[in-house]
């Protein structure tokens, strides 16, 4: 079991308690399916472009696997090689670690104000929150990032982290935390609403952060890959950048990101190439930057890597195609999840970078249909280690004392027991036909009792035909 | 060519008609079917919920039961993608080469129903007749699990007599999940209203799939709107003769 401080869950309760109230909420549901079903169609249309996306898909999942299996390496010389270009490296064990290093390089330029580019690794160490009590303001500058900080909320998407929230719903927003009483509700007009506010700050403040989608050990090459162009403000007009990266996230060499680059904006947003990719190699004089510090993150991310199953989680590049394909997101939206990642590769990666103990309802938000496997572009079989994690969120319950009154615990040994042999089984049988009889009226069961409630709560179960298939088969073989 | 029927518990208490009309269908083509009498439970929905130790016993006996038998047809294809791939899982993760070697043997020779008389005997027009409007829900285990394509489709559009309607987004999922429909019941119901509306937009009759576990969920929210709409396993459409 780890220690919470490296916990990205605040207190946030089970997937089940978040999915139903989040469910009550019609606007939601209007919203994420019409969003998702989009984002989807685009998707589809752009990958069936592309005659070799499964020899694509392939070749991410390899160069991934010799990433995981060569990290030491990679790491040691992607030092070695931003150092060369006068960048400075630092490693952090945890969030707090980290949290640490970027505030005091911030503290040492002075400046009480950063601009951010969007970057879920700052969100999963809640930079922000640690920048704020060291007196430091953190201004998110991805439309949607910015949207969520000024309404004081928390993502619900990788990607696009205010989905949840409709164009009306964010004019409210700006109206009020812009004091622009006239905004329409006019895409444009709110664009240019968010541009004028950002601008300024573009203008002004001295020291960027960012995470980064990329790293090559080789050349010590960084990436940003964005849409909006005001990443490319935030890690190019600065004096100072520091970028946060979880360990994971380094390709071998150049030649790599050939491989990513067509499958990251596919599958992502669903475009053949992204407007803005911005690539990085130390500092240069009078051009851009003129101190880059990247911070490397461990924060769990070790502890994956040793789980020879949950290993390729880390093969992710967080594209977010296996949340908006997802049907269980669909209907929660995000925030169910109460993590920073959500949809199916949170329910994965969550877990394992808290410890299922911290996370155990995750692994079953889930109804394993397979959708988020078929489009992951680097072949995590995700429904495979949601399955495993399960195994290990039952083995560590199993070893507590509460396991002897758990009733889904007791449930499923005394159905094990009964399956190992025929004759149990087949005594089973029968008297499930005998003991259902208060309970069925014309031939269904409305009404079930203990856990076969749970099921007539909200349908209908069949009875129990008088007759088993092998009972009849029997009687066949007897009249023959 | 003796084929050994995996009946499964589910279908073996719950839908007996089901396992009846494999029978009937196979013998039709000319096949004998052999029933392992020993046989109980895959242990799917064990493992799937995260009791692996559990489960193991019954696949290890489910493995010994039935590593005999040329081909093992099973009218479920969650079952039988627990067999094909989960038991391959199963092995690797408990360092068991024993078991990993005789599962590598015997998942080649399980198939899904339809994908047994469609791709292994090659046939697509079994001699059903069944004169009603039918929709097809490809479950996530036929579709994306053990991908059985439109083998299914295949033999529905060459039943005679049948008015086959494709029903919208019918990839997606119906939100039964095995013990996902309990656990997080009240997303897997938001699932299956939206399945259940693109059923009734179809108007038809009845409701086919290839799982009478996903059957089951979907039938059980029709019976208690009282649609009208039946479900019906696909080897009970194509058992139907004049």
């Amino acid at each position: 079991m780890k220690k919470p401080e490296s916990v990205i869950i605040e207190l946030a309760p089970r997937f089940e308690v978040g999915a139903k109230s989040a469910l009550q909420n019609t606007q939601l549901r209007r919203n994420m399916g019409k969003a998702t079903q989009t984002i989807r169609g685009k998707r589809a249309s752009v990958v069936d472009e592309l005659s070799d996306w499964e020899s694509l898909r392939v070749a991410g999942q390899h160069i991934k696997d010799d990433v995981l299996q060569h990290l030491d390496t990679y790491l040691v010389q992607l030092e070695d090689a931003i150092t060369r270009a006068g960048g400075h490296v630092h490693w952090a064990k945890d969030a707090h670690e980290a949290n640490e290093i970027v505030t005091r390089l911030i503290h040492a330029t002075g400046s009480k104000e950063i601009i951010k580019v969007k970057s879920l690794t700052t969100d999963e160490i809640r930079l922000n929150e640690a920048l704020e009590l060291a007196g430091i303001t953190a201004i998110e500058t991805d439309l949607a990032e910015l949207i969520i900080q000024l309404a004081h909320e928390k993502s619900s998407h990788i990607l696009v982290p205010a989905i949840h929230k409709n164009r009306s719903e964010i004019r409210a927003l700006f109206q009020k935390s812009m004091n622009l009483p006239d905004l329409t509700d006019e895409p444009t007009e709110l664009a240019a609403a968010a541009r004028q506010f950002l601008r300024e700050k573009f203008m002004s403040v001295r020291v960027a952060t960012s995470g980064a989608n990329f790293a090559i050990a080789e050349t010590g090459s960084v990436c940003v890959v964005e849409s909006e162009g005001n990443g490319r403000m935030c890690l190019t007009m600065p004096e100072v950048l520091i970028s946060v990266m979880g360990i994971e996230k380094i390709l071998p060499r150049w030649q790599d990101l050939g491989v990513f680059m067509q499958l990251l904006p596919r599958s992502s947003t669903g475009e053949r190439m992204n407007p803005y990719t911005s690539i990085w190699t130390g500092v240069h004089a009078n051009d851009g930057p003129q101190e880059f510090h990247l911070v490397l993150l461990d924060n769990g991310r070790s502890d994956v890597l040793a789980d020879a199953v949950g290993r390729q989680t880390l093969h992710c590049i967080r594209c977010s195609a296996c949340i908006n394909v997802c049907p269980v997101y669909e209907r929660t939206g995000g925030h169910a999840y109460g993590s920073v990642y959500p949809g199916p590769i949170g329910a994965i990666l969550t877990p394992q970078l808290v410890g299922t103990a911290h996370a155990d309802s995750l692994p079953y938000a889930s109804s394993l249909c397979g959708a988020c496997y078929d489009v992951c572009p680097v072949r995590i079989n995700i429904p495979e280690v949601l399955v495993h994690l399960r195994g290990k969120v039952v083995a560590e319950k199993q070893t507590q004392p509460q396991s002897w009154f758990d009733g889904e615990n007791l449930g499923m040994k005394a159905m094990a027991a009964t399956f190992a042999h025929r004759s149990t089984y087949e005594l089973a049988q029968h008297a499930g036909q005998l003991a259902q009889w208060p309970f069925v009226q014309e031939g269904y069961i409305e009404h079930g009792p203990g856990l076969l409630g749970k099921w007539t709560a909200m349908r209908d179960f069949p009875a129990i035909p008088p007759q088993s298939f092998r009972d009849w088969w029997r009687e066949r073989q007897r009249d023959e | 060519m003796q084929v050994a029927l995996f009946i499964t518990c589910f279908n073996d208490t719950l839908f007996p008609n089901t396992g009846k009309a494999v029978v009937s269908i196979v013998e039709r083509l000319g096949h004998q079917v052999i029933f392992p009498e020993e046989q109980t439970c895959c242990g799917q929905m064990h493992f799937n919920t995260g009791y692996q130790a559990e489960a193991m016993p019954l696949i290890r006996r489910f493995v010994e039961i039935f590593s005999q038998y040329e081909a093992i047809v099973s009218p479920s294809a969650s079952c039988v993608g627990m067999v094909r791939d989960m038991y391959r899982f199963a092995a690797e993760v408990h360092q068991d080469t024993k078991l990993a070697n005789e599962v590598a043997l015997l998942s080649e020779r399980v198939y899904e129903f339809s994908e047994f008389i469609v791709n292994r005997l090659g046939i697509q027009d079994v001699g059903a007749y069944y004169p009603h409007r039918v929709t097809y829900h490809p479950t996530c285990h036929s579709l994306r699990g053990i991908k059985v394509g439109d083998a299914p489709e295949q033999l529905l559009r060459a039943v005679r007599g049948i008015d086959y309607v494709p029903m919208t987004q019918s990839n997606e999922c119906c939100g039964f999940g095995g013990t996902f429909a309990v656990k997080n019941a009240d997303t897997s119901m938001a699932m299956l209203g939206d399945k259940i509306r693109h059923i009734l937009d179809t108007r038809a009759e009845v409701c086919v799939a290839a799982d009478n576990s996903c059957l089951m969920h979907i039938g059980g929210a029709l019976h208690r709107q009282r649609s009208g709409v039946r479900i019906a396993h696909l080897a009970e459409i194509l058992a139907a003769q004049e």
